[in-house]
């Protein structure tokens, strides 16, 4: 294991090792487009994006679905507070990200690819766009890729303009076609119907950087890494109150505690799992472990020592929410400015646990109720906050008596 | 005919691309389901709405609309299928598969609950303080589950100014529940799309481009947003004040013209259901409330018969005889203000298309204000006109600046079916129990070729019956006068009559095909538009266009709801009573006999008639400085 800042080396697992650029396109046509899906299966990759889709069964569906266009689109729209891994395989792992699309491509039958890069990684689209020439150079883009006959492929980058709910693959697409980002409504799904009407792949960053090692070592080494049900490495952007914050590729499993050793973190409090939308996992649960099954994130690890007050870190994730919902659908627009209320009633010590429980009536609501993933998960922070911390939130704030 | 051009609206927004099979009776053309305690087979790709609706379940909804395509915002029609992590929105799920739907589980009944206790926490306002008061979806939503405190509190101050720039449409955005209907309407429906939400979170709104004044935006007045919101956002702009003013002061002789549109459908203010004509009751009710004369808007219409008629001959003679290229045809329909405001926007370049004559409502304000006057020796200055409209166009129409021809206002307020039902509750009268009476003289009953203006191709069909009339000196080729052709709500529709036998004024067109197309909803008229653009339809010589869909009847002043199930009996009601009627033709009507010999002396077209029956048009082009 080994700890990467900003310049990581190439002697991680999986993706932080050694690549040869293109060699995962050679080895897909090598192989064949059953065999990558096969190997894919074999490998057990979820996406990384968070929600943990099985990918081998996307690409399928994709290539099952009925048209003549298809496209893979790589959701480098990282938004999720606490994420930036995707920058870091974006500026240093280009190839890893696009020969995982280019296969994709392959695999699917998609003529072309869009990377949604997100607004503020703008200063990277130059370096990018020269990586791409470069790989038209070597025949890695363009008409008949490696000499394949009829393997037509490219890459287009487009930039997002700062809206997190553009992280959401349908949102995205809307905002690809043109229009406001928003959700669509689901089914039917953008394998079926995605952008411009056309069968669709959208991939996190990271599951496209994962796909071309699998197909060079096999999808059976990939699925020895990790748990049984998450398989291989991640990436974790670790950040907070810790000595070495950074990018790190663990494998799945690994737990918590673990975790706050290899980043020398001390007197820690919480530890928030999966961004602003995840879960805030207390000191007694910190042999959890993260992975799909246990402790879920797409990679997003914040870390709060003693020091802080979980109030705020709680009313700063609900000011992040009730901004940037997409202000289509009513449990979330008005949802999450109702939590955020409360919040506040909590901190001014005007509340009633009534309507606290009310509130987190309402949360369930909303869990269920959501058009999309963020009204969806922006309530799982006042839940776990509210819940694992109430003594110091509500002694600490509250009248000195905990009704329960 | 030709395809919409599909990319105006998101597909967010647009409607379910599941491919139905073509017969339900094949293997795979029907799908069985487990609708709570049933089992039932519904065709494939059919919502869960629907299917829930055909077998007698009942789902609330609020951002769904008949007429528009699917949303899924409000998230009140939720139901739970079975092995799905969430509720799903039954408006939007289209069923492909052997699911178990379950409809009135405790997760499914506290979300709706809890989705109408948000909306409510945020819409402003008290319900006996608004216009929307008993007919509000979110108000029959609140009383069917039973919410009886706001649970997350409720918004005390507004948010927003109120807009009331347009003449025609007034927006307040402190009630509005984002279900977008309006939106949708704008684009999707009538393909305008001045209305857009904007903003992210809780700063979310629904506003015009850069959040300008509706009344200086490309807004074309159709009033389709207010007859498909679902509270009090939307509402047209009320002069209900002003006529009370005038009909309580005793110098004013306030006359009104009542179009047959609000004939037929203001029964269903006062509880009836869609298509009773209550024509006779309203005129003794309009007496009771004050004005001092009824007419019969019919008139008019039979007078815009005649002109454009007479200009569209006018103008096939120029073009055939005189090799006049300058003379545009096909000739456009100008009665609907909606369409005329679109025009003037979205095509200003083909103005000289649109034919010249005035609206009905504008010819009987002008002939009112000089004719009558006349007549009756009435000081045109203390005539008050009111015209009841299914439309909120015609307020913005009666104030164009060009239509004074008289030297007065023609027409000094448009109302529409809604605030003319408020105006006779307000009067202590229950319309349905008014005894029956007529019109007032001069211009008395009028020919059911006016009455058929209120439905789409109604125009075209009374034109026929004139002009083919005229020509020929025979009654049109169709069966009881009924013009099969223009008839039902098809968006597109084109026919043509042969003209054979032509009087020797007309023998110049002799065995020429006279075609004709009807349109309506500004969404065909822009496909209508884009044809001309391309040369398609330069054979066409006539062109019915409404602005709104099912024309008249479907108007954005009619009573809220609408549905094209609700619009197809308006038509029938408007049909039926036309039937009736003895004289059919615009051109048999005594009344326009009389006036043409007595008043304009020279026949249609004349000088006279050219300055109070016509007008021009204004190239407003689509960016507003």
């Amino acid at each position: 294991m080994l700890t990467v800042e900003n310049r990581p080396k190439r002697d991680g697992i999986i993706l932080f090792s050694d690549y040869k650029a293109g060699s995962g396109i050679r080895r897909s046509v090598e192989m064949g487009r059953e065999n990558v899906l096969f190997e894919l299966r074999e490998s057990k990759l979820k996406g990384r994006g968070g929600a943990g889709f099985s990918t081998a069964t996307k690409w399928m569906l994709t290539a099952a679905a009925s048209g003549e266009i298809k496209y893979i689109v790589c959701n480098a729209d990282e938004g999720e507070p606490g994420t930036f891994k995707d920058k870091v395989l974006l500026t240093e792992y280009p190839d890893l990200v696009f020969d995982g699309m280019v296969v994709a491509g392959f695999t699917i039958g998609a003529k072309k690819g869009l990377v949604y890069l997100r607004g503020e990684y703008v200063y990277m689209l130059k370096s990018l766009e020269r990586y791409l020439d470069r790989m038209r150079t070597y025949n890695l883009l363009g008409k008949n890729i490696l000499g394949k006959e009829g393997f037509d492929f490219d890459i287009e980058i487009r930039l997002g303009a700062g809206a997190y709910v553009c992280g959401e693959e349908t949102a995205l697409i809307e905002s690809l076609e043109g229009h406001r980002g928003e959700p669509r409504n689901r089914p039917p799904y953008p394998v079926n119907t995605g952008y411009m009407g056309c069968p669709t792949v959208v991939n996190n960053v990271e599951t496209l950087a994962s796909v071309p090692n699998i197909l060079i070592k096999g999808g059976a080494w990939f699925a020895k890494h990790g748990t049984d049900k998450s398989t291989g490495s991640k990436l974790f952007s670790i950040s907070g109150d810790c000595k070495k914050p950074g990018v790190y590729e663990l494998p799945w499993g690994i737990t918590i505690d673990e975790v706050l050793k290899i980043v020398e973190a001390e007197n820690t409090k919480a530890v928030q799992v999966g961004g602003a939308s995840g879960s805030c996992i207390p000191k007694k649960c910190f042999d959890r472990k993260l992975a799909y099954e246990d402790a879920a994130t797409g990679g997003s690890i914040m870390i709060f020592n003693e020091s802080r007050n979980m109030l705020n870190v709680l009313k700063n994730f609900m000011e992040f929410f009730v901004e940037e919902s997409c202000g289509q659908c009513t449990p979330c627009r008005v949802g999450n400015v109702k939590l955020l209320e409360g919040i506040e009633m909590i901190e001014n010590n005007e509340y009633t646990f009534r309507y606290i429980n009310q509130l987190k009536d309402l949360c369930k609501t909303m869990q269920l109720a959501s058009k999309c993933g963020l009204g969806q998960s922006s309530p799982n922070s006042f839940l776990s906050i509210l819940e694992n911390f109430k003594e110091e939130i509500f002694f600490k704030n509250g009248n000195g008596v905990y009704h329960g | 005919m030709d395809k919409k051009d599909k990319l105006r609206a998101p597909v967010s927004q647009q409607p379910l691309k599941v491919e139905k099979p073509a017969d339900t009776n094949t293997i795979g053309g029907t799908i069985s389901v487990q609708l709570n305690e049933k089992k039932v087979v519904v065709p494939f790709g059919t919502t869960i709405l629907d299917a829930c609706k055909e077998n007698q379940i009942y789902i609330p909804t609020l951002c769904h609309h008949s007429d528009l395509c699917i949303a899924g915002n409000c998230r009140v029609c939720l139901v739970e299928v079975e092995g799905m992590r969430t509720l799903q929105t039954a408006c939007s799920f289209p069923i492909t598969s052997n699911i178990k739907i379950r409809t009135s589980t405790e997760n499914v009944r506290k979300a709706r609950r809890h989705v109408i206790d948000l909306l409510l926490s945020e819409h402003y306002g008290d319900c006996y303080a608004c216009v929307r008061n008993n007919n509000c979806e979110l108000q029959s939503l609140a009383k069917e589950y039973g919410v009886d405190s706001f649970t997350f509190g409720h918004i005390k101050e507004p948010k927003y100014e109120i807009d009331n720039s347009s003449p025609s449409v007034i927006r307040d955005m402190n009630k509005c529940v984002n279900c977008r209907r309006c939106v949708r309407t704008c684009i999707d429906l009538q393909e305008v799309g001045v209305l857009e939400a904007v903003g992210r979170g809780n700063e979310t709104k629904i506003t015009t481009f850069m959040d300008k004044p509706l009344a200086d935006v490309i807004c074309i007045n159709c009033g389709q947003c207010i007859n498909r919101c679902p509270t009090g956002a939307l509402h047209a702009n009320d002069p209900s004040d002003d006529i009370w003013r005038a009909i309580d002061d005793p110098t004013k002789h306030v006359v009104i013209q009542t179009a047959p549109s609000p004939r037929a459908a203001i029964a269903e203010e006062f509880g009836f259901p869609a298509g009773t004509s209550m024509t006779q009751e309203l005129n003794t009710a309009l007496r009771r409330i004050g004005f001092d004369k009824v007419f019969d808007t019919n008139f008019s219409a039979d007078l815009t018969i005649m002109e454009e008629g007479t200009e569209l001959l006018h103008r096939l003679k120029s073009k055939i005889v005189e090799k006049d290229d300058s003379v545009k045809l096909p000739q456009f329909t100008s009665c609907s203000p909606g369409w005329v405001k679109y025009i003037e926007h979205f095509y200003p370049d083909y103005l000289d298309h649109l034919s010249t004559a005035k609206s009905p409502q504008q010819m009987f304000g002008a002939v009112l204000k000089t004719f009558y006057a006349q007549e009756y020796w009435i000081d045109p200055k203390d005539i008050v006109t009111v015209a009841v409209m299914p439309c909120s166009a015609k307020k913005f129409e009666c104030n164009r600046p060009e239509m004074n021809s008289s030297g007065f206002k023609d027409v000094d307020y448009g109302l529409t079916t809604r605030e003319l039902a408020k105006m006779i509750r307000e009067a202590g009268i229950h319309l349905p129990e008014m005894p029956k009476s007529g019109f007032d003289d001069p211009f008395g009953e009028a020919s059911g070729a006016g009455l058929i203006f209120g439905a789409t191709g109604g125009v075209m069909e009374a034109a026929l019956r004139t002009a083919y009339e005229l020509i020929t000196g025979r009654e049109v080729p169709f069966k009881d006068l009924k013009i099969e052709p223009c008839r039902g709500f098809e968006g597109v529709k084109k026919a043509s009559v042969l003209l054979e036998g032509c009087k020797p004024d007309y023998s110049f067109l002799e065995g020429v095909e006279l075609k004709f197309m009807v349109a309506h909803g500004t969404a065909n008229a822009m496909t209508v538009m884009e044809m001309l653009k391309r040369g398609e339809i330069d054979d066409v010589h006539f062109i019915e266009i409404m602005g709104c869909p099912g024309g008249c009847i479907g108007g954005g002043g009619q009573p809220i709801p609408t549905s094209q199930e609700i619009r197809t009996k308006r038509a029938e009601a408007i049909y039926k009573e036309e039937e009736g009627l003895p004289i059919r033709k615009s051109h048999d009507n005594p009344h326009i006999t009389y006036i043409y010999e007595k008043f304009f002396k020279e026949g249609p077209c004349s000088e006279l008639s050219h300055k109070l029956l016509h007008t021009h048009y204004t190239k407003r082009g689509k960016y507003i400085v």
